[in-house]
Formats: structure tokens, C-alpha cells, sequence
């Protein structure tokens, strides 16, 4: 495998060095090194070095809607945001229920090569919250399943949240949960508070995440389970999750890009581009999270990347689907809200966005430091850059950004996944190129 | 006028609303003239677009357009397999291809209006006709309009109120604010024209956040009758009472339904409003609703004067403009 040298890089917010990269691993970090005549050199000057960053949350939609997004298209979509490894959530069709559709996809992303593909499995069978899927099957198989969550839907019953927390332990797995108590939600469209009660559109109560962020907690202290909590959005989940980590309570929590950057404010364009679930809330809860995030009661950023075709969000409110894309600019929305604000160094990202999810999704390889021995799973940033998001300017197959028009900071200039530079110069390389 | 679509009643500043009042009152008296017509808007196309049905409100807004000599398009959009969106961008395009010049909206989804008119789908001047729990503006200017007529100038009826607004006036609205468009415009209308407004219903009939409204808000309906200068009562659907909001259409109807007894206490000056249709019985008693104090069949002649109105405003403006 070829060699390739890194000049000039800067190790998140210490030192500027040099980093030498053979056979997909780090074998010097320094500066001045010496590289083979026929390394490969990267000029990083005024780049930022961070670890490969782990999405613990990214919806591709293969199998079933490969109209919207791809695991090739997903993983190119990764690559250009900086990410070595995304969890694929486990609402396809078929649902990733089966140590069958696990392997398919975590292979997939193998063939794929722009980033790891680590599959979530289902809790329930097809997402039913009826009956357990076969959780160790999909932990024993090739895909070495770990995280394991109905994403799409909340496993509201709480005996079977209790059963699956429990049965995960055999194999140190967690359950992700999505929180959202589905009777105080029927029909929901949009935080519920004065603005939806202005613009007649059936609210989605921040109770609704808050009930059942409490009780998974007591259920996990209960049985002494992993639990985490996928999107938090609200100031009380905060709280609750705050109080459950005094306790000692074995809980993580991430939030959302879009949810540290936009509030509510913006439904009243009735442009289904801001409909989420869960849904924008009001600015007191972004300021919340993002302290949450800061003190580490929030241990992560994950994308809830959602890819839709354009005929899901040109039409009216009601009828439109829930999600926006975000893997290209969760960095970028990171670094806006959390970096030039000062709550967040950029070795705090690094453990946001690397690190902690990869402990959490338990994957090998992943989320480990830039030193000798250590993988070469790596992101070039320039965070000087200033940039207008286009939407058109994407390597996923959707084009549903709720940033469009925006300009944000930041910008990744190289991704190198096991030493093989996925993104050069901002531009994705080709595999066999 | 100082807006160029009218989607929410808070697009109208008072001065708006007054001249739309104003020019409903002269517009009225052509209805009572042998030849119904002006020919204002000769030329121009209306096209009413109803994804939701509604005969009295199309019939309505059909009735203004016609009697001011526009080309009217009936479009209904209803069981056209409309469960996803695409067709309200496609049926926009092809209005559009039409030439519209303005396109009255029914729609079962909140801001669907609002999507026409800011999505760069259609050119023309959007007229919301009631969107899903969201508002319904002319309503809201059709009671005002109707609210004037009795409680303003003396109730002297015909231009009685002329160049007025209704401050200082009392109005009570009862019954499912939730779920209604009606109260939403009335409640923005009547405060921009200087009115009182008090909401009664009960408290799982009121949206979270109604404390943000430019209103009061009440549980107990008979604490309202006594101040009251117009009472307006909502529509309340039976199956409400499915989905837990009440207990049940009788339990509704004691504590919140408007019967003689409640009526009677009432100033001698004040009206008796519903914007239609009635489920008598329920939030009406049937007395009520054909007592002397009630304006419901008014309110319906009156709506025809006031789209009129906004029709006319809308695009007898740009016309005039045109011409010079
Ligand atoms: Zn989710």
C-alpha cells in the first residue's frame, strides 16, 4: 500500500506537525519528517487534523428506497463531511431486522469504500413493537451489530424496552432509543408551543420525549443496562439526563446538528425543508442543548441524516416527510454553534464526533487518537473557510438541506479512511482512480 | 392596499381592514340592484381551487367574482388523489399556464395557501379560503363586517359605520378554538380593529400558547354573557368527544352550548353570530339560532360584499395601474 506524508497539519488545538501514513496506519507524528521519495505529500498548512468522525446516526435508504439515498451514495455523502464511519439505522425496507439485512448492508459499505458502514439492528421485528428481533443473531453476525434502536419509532411499550435492555447485555449492546410517546404525538407536525397554536398545525409536545426519556432512564438504572437517547431536543430531556448521570446511570444522549442550529422560528414559512422529528423547538431549548453538549451531558453529535426525494418536501406541510439531509454539514454547523462561540475546543469535537460515538457504537478502529500505531482514519479541516450551502452541491442522492442559502464555517479539505484518501482538495476520490 | 395576498388576517393593518369594510358597504348595494353587476374585473380570471369541499364558501367567493365580471374557473381539487402534495405544486403550474390572476384557496392542510403563494409556483394574488386549522380571513372580515353594521354609528345598518373600526367592542367567541380557522382570523381581525376579545371554551379546546394571543381567555361562559356586544359561536364537531376533549355532546352542550336562558342574559344591543354550518342542538339551540337577535343568514349575504371587496382591492387596483 502506498505511503503518503502530511505536512504541516494541525493536531486539533495543539501543536502543527507531520503526520506519516503506511499501510493504513500512523507510523511517525512529528515535524520534519523524513517520508519515502514516493510518499504521497498533503499540504495541510492551516488545517486542522480531527479523527475520522463516527455518525452514530445516518439513514441511508438502501434496501427499499435507493431513489433517495444509496450505501454508496450515503458513504460518499460521509466522506465529504469528514466522516470514516456512519451507523446506518435500521428503518429500510426490509427493516434491518435480520442478521441477513445487517451483513447486506455492512457489506455494501465495505464494497463501497468511502466509509465504514456499521449497521444498526431493529429492536423489534419490522419495527413493530410487538415482538424482539433476533438481536444476538444480528450481534453475532459479520456486521458485529452492537447499537441496536427502532429509530423512526419509539419502543413505547415498556415491558419489551425493559426486555431489550436487558437482553443487549449478553453481548454489551445498547439500545438507541426514539424518544417519543406516540399517543401525545398522533398526527404531530411541529413543536408544540405559540407558534403552532398560531399557525394551526397539531403540536408535538416536548412531554412526549421528556416521558420517555425519564422512564428509560429508571428502566436502565433498573436493570443495569446501556441505554442512549437518540436526537435529545428539549431543555427537560436535558435535565433528566443530567440527573440520571449523577446517579451514575449508564445513559448517553446526542444531539442533532440542526437541532444546536435552528428553533421553530423558521416552520413559519410552512416550507416542509424544516420539517423533522423530532421537530425544531424554541430557542430556549437550542440554548439548552448546546450547554448540554458543552458540560457533556450530551456526549455526542449524530446527524439523523434523512435523504428525501424532493416530491416528499415540495408540498404542503402535513403531507411532507419528516428529515433533512446532514452529514455535509454537521461539521460546519458544529463548528458555527459550538467552536467560534467558544463552548467547544477542537479536541472537545473530536471527542463529540469521534471518540465517544465510536465507544458508544462499541466499533473497533474507530474514534481513536492521531498517533503512532493508531489507524489513519482522519479529517482535514479548514475552518477559516466561509462557504454557502448549496443544495445542489452534494454527493447524496436527496437534495432536502435546510441549510441552503446559508453560509457557514468550515470546510473539509481531506477525509482518509485506513490511509486512503476518500476526499482530496474538497473533491471525493474514486476507489479504483 | 399594502398587501398583495391575503393568507392570514394578520396581513391587514387597520387601515386595511377599514377599507375593505368600506368598500364591502358600497358594494353591498349593488346586490340589491336589478343588474347585479359592475364591471370592475372584465378580463381578469379567478380560479377557486378547492381541495377541501365547501359549497357555501365557493359559492360565495363564485357569486363576488362574477358580480364584478371576472372569468371564474371552478377547480376541485377534491378526490384527485390528493393525499401527497405534488399535485398542489402541479395544479399551481397549470394555473399558472392559465394566467390567474388570483386563486381563491380551500385547502384540509394548514399553510397550503401560504406554500402557493411563496413557493414561486403561481404569480397570481392567493386568497386563503380556509386552510386546515390554520385561518380562514374573510370569514373573519365578513363578521366584522357584520359586527359593524349592528354595533357601530348606532347600529344604523347600511354605512352606518362608515371610515370605523370596532374599537372598544365586546366580542365573545366560544367553542372549539383549536381546531378552528375562524377563531384565529377573528381573533387577529378584531384585535387589529380595536375590539375585545374573550375565548371561551374548555381548557382542552384552547391551543397551547393561546396566552400569546391578543386575547382573554375564559372557561366559564357565563361569566361573558353580560359584557358581551356580539357572541360568536364556533362549530363543535360530536367525535370531538371521541378523542377525550369532552365527555360528552350533552355535558358540551350544558356547559358551552348558547340556549335562551344564556341568551337572555345578554345586552339588549348585543348579536348572536355562527359562521356556518350549525349543528343545532349542539353549540346552538335551535331557539337561538332563529331568535331576533341572531345575523347567521346576514353573515352569509354579507360574505358575498366583503370577498367582493377583497377581490376588487386585490386586483381593480393593479388593473387601475395598468391603464395608466
Ligand atoms: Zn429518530
Amino acid at each position: 500500500m502506498s505511503t503518503t506524508v502530511i505536512r504541516n497539519a494541525r493536531l486539533l488545538d495543539e501543536d502543527v506537525v507531520d503526520l506519516l501514513i503506511e499501510d493504513g496506519a500512523f507510523t511517525a507524528v512529528g515535524t520534519g519528517l523524513d517520508a519515502p521519495a514516493d510518499a504521497h505529500e498533503v499540504d495541510a498548512t492551516d488545517l486542522v487534523a480531527l479523527p475520522g468522525l463516527v455518525d452514530l446516526h445516518t439513514h441511508v435508504r438502501e434496501p427499499g428506497r435507493e431513489d433517495a439515498e444509496t450505501v454508496l451514495t450515503g458513504s460518499r455523502a460521509a466522506a465529504r463531511g469528514g466522516f470514516t464511519c456512519v451507523h446506518a439505522m435500521a428503518n429500510t425496507d426490509p427493516v434491518a431486522d435480520t442478521a441477513g439485512v445487517v451483513e447486506q448492508v455492512w457489506r455494501l459499505g465495505l464494497e463501497g469504500g468511502f466509509c465504514d458502514v456499521q449497521p444498526v439492528g431493529a429492536v423489534t421485528v419490522g419495527l413493530g413493537g410487538e415482538r424482539l428481533a433476533e438481536l444476538g443473531a444480528m450481534a453475532d453476525s459479520a456486521a458485529g451489530v452492537r447499537v441496536f434502536s427502532d429509530d423512526g419509532k419509539c419502543v413505547s411499550d415498556a415491558v419489551l424496552m425493559r426486555r431489550a435492555l436487558e437482553y443487549v447485555k449478553a453481548f454489551d449492546g445498547v439500545i438507541a432509543q426514539h424518544a417519543q410517546e406516540p399517543r401525545l404525538t398522533e398526527g404531530a407536525q411541529m413543536n408544540e408551543g405559540p407558534l403552532s397554536g398560531e399557525l394551526g398545525l397539531t403540536g408535538w409536545p416536548a412531554v412526549a420525549e421528556e416521558a420517555i426519556v425519564a422512564r428509560d432512564v429508571l428502566l436502565a438504572e433498573h436493570v443495569g443496562s446501556r441505554l442512549h437517547v437518540c436526537h435529545v431536543s428539549t431543555r427537560g430531556s436535558v435535565e433528566i439526563i443530567r440527573w440520571a448521570k449523577s446517579r451514575g446511570i449508564n445513559v448517553t444522549a446526542e444531539v442533532t446538528p440542526h437541532h444546536l442550529l435552528l428553533s421553530d422560528e423558521v416552520v413559519r414559512s410552512y416550507d416542509p425543508i424544516y420539517k423533522v422529528n423530532p421537530p425544531l423547538r424554541s430557542a430556549d431549548d437550542v440554548q439548552a442543548v448546546r450547554e448540554a453538549l458543552a458540560d457533556g451531558t450530551i456526549d455526542v453529535v449524530a446527524t439523523d441524516h434523512a435523504p428525501h426525494p424532493m416530491e416528499d418536501k415540495e408540498c404542503e406541510w402535513s403531507a411532507a416527510a419528516f428529515g433533512m439531509l446532514g452529514l455535509e454539514t454537521a461539521l460546519s454547523v458544529v463548528q458555527q454553534t459550538m467552536v467560534d462561540p467558544g463552548l467547544l475546543t477542537w479536541a472537545d469535537v473530536a471527542g463529540r464526533m469521534s471518540y465517544r460515538p465510536a465507544e458508544i457504537g462499541r466499533v473497533a478502529g474507530h474514534g481513536r487518537p492521531i498517533a503512532v500505531g493508531e489507524p489513519a482514519n482522519l479529517a482535514l479541516v479548514d475552518p477559516s473557510a466561509e462557504r454557502v450551502v448549496e443544495a445542489t452541491d452534494t454527493a447524496s442522492l436527496s437534495r432536502n438541506t435546510p441549510y441552503a442559502g446559508l453560509t457557514v464555517p468550515g470546510r473539509v479539505v481531506a477525509t482518509f479512511l485506513r490511509g486512503r484518501a476518500t476526499v482530496l482538495d474538497g473533491e471525493l476520490q474514486e476507489v479504483y482512480a | 392596499m399594502t398587501f398583495t395576498h391575503l393568507l392570514s388576517a394578520a396581513d391587514l393593518s387597520r387601515e386595511d381592514a377599514v377599507r375593505i369594510l368600506d368598500t364591502a358597504e358600497e358594494l353591498l348595494s349593488v346586490a340589491s340592484r336589478p343588474i347585479k353587476k359592475l364591471p370592475t374585473l372584465r378580463g381578469r380570471t379567478v380560479v377557486n381551487l378547492f381541495f377541501e369541499d365547501s359549497t357555501r364558501t365557493r359559492i360565495s367567493f363564485e357569486a363576488a367574482a362574477k358580480r364584478l365580471s371576472a372569468d371564474v374557473i371552478n377547480f376541485s381539487a377534491k378526490g384527485s388523489s390528493v393525499s401527497k402534495g405534488e399535485s398542489l405544486k402541479d395544479t399551481a403550474l397549470t394555473l399558472q399556464a392559465m394566467g390567474a390572476d388570483a386563486v381563491v384557496v380551500r385547502h384540509h392542510h394548514s399553510g397550503a395557501p401560504h406554500r402557493l403563494a411563496h413557493a414561486q409556483w403561481t404569480q397570481g394574488a392567493v386568497v386563503n379560503a380556509g386552510d386546515g386549522t390554520h385561518e380562514h380571513p374573510t370569514q373573519a372580515l365578513l363578521d366584522a363586517f357584520t359586527m359593524r353594521r349592528h354595533l357601530v354609528g348606532g347600529g344604523a345598518g347600511p354605512l352606518g359605520g362608515k371610515g370605523q373600526s370596532l374599537e372598544g367592542k365586546n366580542i365573545t367567541i366560544v367553542g372549539d378554538v383549536l381546531h378552528s380557522r375562524v377563531a384565529r382570523s377573528n381573533a387577529l381581525l378584531l384585535d387589529t380593529l380595536g375590539a375585545h376579545v374573550t375565548l371561551v371554551a374548555p381548557p382542552t379546546l384552547l391551543p397551547v400558547g393561546v396566552d400569546h394571543w391578543p386575547v382573554q381567555t375564559s372557561y366559564d361562559l357565563d361569566a361573558a354573557m353580560e359584557k358581551s356586544d356580539a357572541v360568536m359561536m364556533l362549530r363543535v364537531q360530536r367525535e370531538r368527544m371521541n378523542a377525550a376533549f369532552f365527555p360528552s355532546a350533552r355535558e358540551y352542550s350544558r356547559r358551552y352550548g348558547l340556549d335562551v336562558a344564556r341568551m337572555n342574559r345578554l345586552p339588549d344591543h348585543a348579536i348572536v353570530m355562527h359562521p356556518g354550518p350549525m349543528n343545532r342542538g349542539m353549540e346552538i339551540n335551535a331557539d337561538v339560532a332563529d331568535s331576533d337577535r341572531s345575523v347567521i343568514v346576514e353573515q352569509v349575504t354579507n360574505g358575498v360584499a366583503v370577498r367582493m371587496a377583497v377581490l376588487y382591492l386585490l386586483l381593480g387596483g393593479a388593473a387601475e395601474e395598468e391603464n395608466e
